[in-house]
């Protein structure tokens, strides 16, 4: 497990450091959150009804933003050839890039969501749902993430490649995940915000089991 | 957990190699005892980078075997070696002492171990710096060091020398004297004398059938 914890510490490290882009995809976050209400205008009703969904979609991009990097960096350096041969099992380094993928750019999104919430007039007691929420589903957007990310790590420019291939799989944790956020702003029959944070969960989970296994056997593929 | 049972022997029959449906050398054999150290010559596109990305199993082999003499099921080649390619792994942003501790801790080396290593290629006195700023042959000797740091019994070299100065090289010549005296074994493609007694040449340029 040192070997885990090493590679997400060098991975915080690395993303927080100059140039390291750590920042990016919050910015990023925050520059199409703050140009929605400019295209919308200044409907306040219209503003709330929208806001999950803006917020979620907003997250799924700038979650992509960084991940052409995940394993392109490390390719380009050398760096994957040693990680592949090191006696950790491959799997364990797909999850603890994912991991910190999701520290660098899942977190601090959860974290910077309500404050935009704000901009797009969010009512306050829809925050806490919609951050439960983005806790419980952003790391299914790291991990599956990671798949796209290793599948895609020989093609020179491949950001649009992993787009187009993990898009329709973060579908899922838009559906659920904007379901659950918006059930404690608009009155909806049964418990359909409880039910949509399960299948939330249960969608995490399942990518905790293919996003290291797949993503494992892209790199072996990958680095021959 | 790093330290690998000793090498008995590597044996490779009839190895093949095909990339971009192009075949750059078929039907070699060759085998190398603990001790041993085998260079690889050969003019540019010859297959040393193949064959060494081959052994490491970082490349597919196409045909023939590739063996470690005792070894169980579940061993593989991979276990035993130290690959160096041409590119460093060296990560800008991290200081030099910081790039080498993480691949300490992720090879479950001992933190302890990172200052020797770091003296072995003489760069114990620029382990605060980040890597950015050093020189191709410092960045280099950075990447070497890893073969200080980590026991493992073949090292796979691809030309190691390069960009080194005379000094590093004569580093790099004792390293990899004392690494053959302890019983590891060393493949390495280079053009270099780096002066170790009893190395083997093997000459890729033949192509057809290269065979010690």
């Amino acid at each position: 497990m040192n070997a885990f914890f090493a590679l997400v510490q060098r991975e915080v490290r690395l993303a927080t450091r100059v140039g390291g882009g750590g920042g990016m995809a919050v910015f990023f976050f925050l520059i199409v959150l703050s140009i929605v209400p400019f295209g919308i205008g200044p409907d306040l009703n219209l503003l709330t009804r929208i806001a999950p969904g803006m917020l979620w979609v907003a997250l799924l991009l700038s979650a992509l933003l960084t991940l052409d990097r995940l394993f392109q960096a490390d390719q380009e350096d050398g760096t994957l050839d040693l990680l592949v041969l090191a006696p950790q099992p491959l799997e364990l380094t797909v999850l603890a890039k994912a991991v910190s993928h999701w520290l660098t750019t899942g977190l601090p999104l959860v974290i910077a969501a309500p404050i935009l919430g704000l901009m797009l007039n969010l009512p306050l007691d829809g925050m806490l749902p919609l951050m439960g929420a983005m806790l419980i589903g952003s790391p299914a957007l790291s991990l599956l993430g990671a798949v796209g990310a290793a599948l895609s790590v020989g093609v020179r420019r491949g950001g649009l490649l992993i787009s187009l291939l993990v898009l329709p799989f973060y579908v899922p944790v838009l559906i659920f995940g904007v379901s659950a956020s918006r059930a404690a702003l608009v009155a909806v029959p049964g418990d359909l915000g409880g039910q949509s944070l399960a299948l939330l969960g249960a969608v995490s989970l399942a990518s905790l089991v293919v996003g290291p296994v797949g993503g494992a056997a892209a790199l072996r593929v990958a680095v021959k | 957990m790093t330290t690998s049972e000793p090498l008995t022997g590597l044996t490779v029959t009839k190895l093949c190699c095909v990339r971009g449906e192009r075949q750059v050398f078929r039907d070699l054999s060759f085998h190398v005892a603990p001790g041993d150290m085998l260079s690889l010559v050969g003019p540019n596109g010859s297959g040393k980078s193949s064959l060494l990305r081959q052994l490491a199993g970082l490349l597919e082999v196409t045909d023939g075997e590739i063996n470690l003499d005792g070894a169980g099921e579940d061993q593989t080649v991979a276990d035993v070696v130290l690959y160096a390619g041409h590119l460093d792994a060296v990560k800008a942003p991290l200081r030099v002492s910081e790039n080498l501790s993480f691949w300490a801790a992720f090879y479950g080396v001992s933190a302890t171990q990172v200052e020797p290593a770091l003296e072995a290629f003489s760069l114990g006195h620029l382990g605060h710096l980040p890597a950015g700023v050093l020189s191709a042959g410092q960045k280099r000797r950075l990447g070497l060091s890893r073969l200080a740091l980590i026991d493992r019994p073949l090292w796979l070299l691809d030309e190691p020398t390069v960009s080194l100065d005379t000094a590093s090289i004569a580093a790099l010549g004792d390293l990899m004297r004392s690494h053959l005296k302890t019983g590891g074994s060393i493949i390495a493609a280079t053009h270099v004398d780096l002066g170790l007694e009893g190395t083997r040449v093997l000459d890729l340029s033949s192509n057809g059938g290269a065979s010690l």
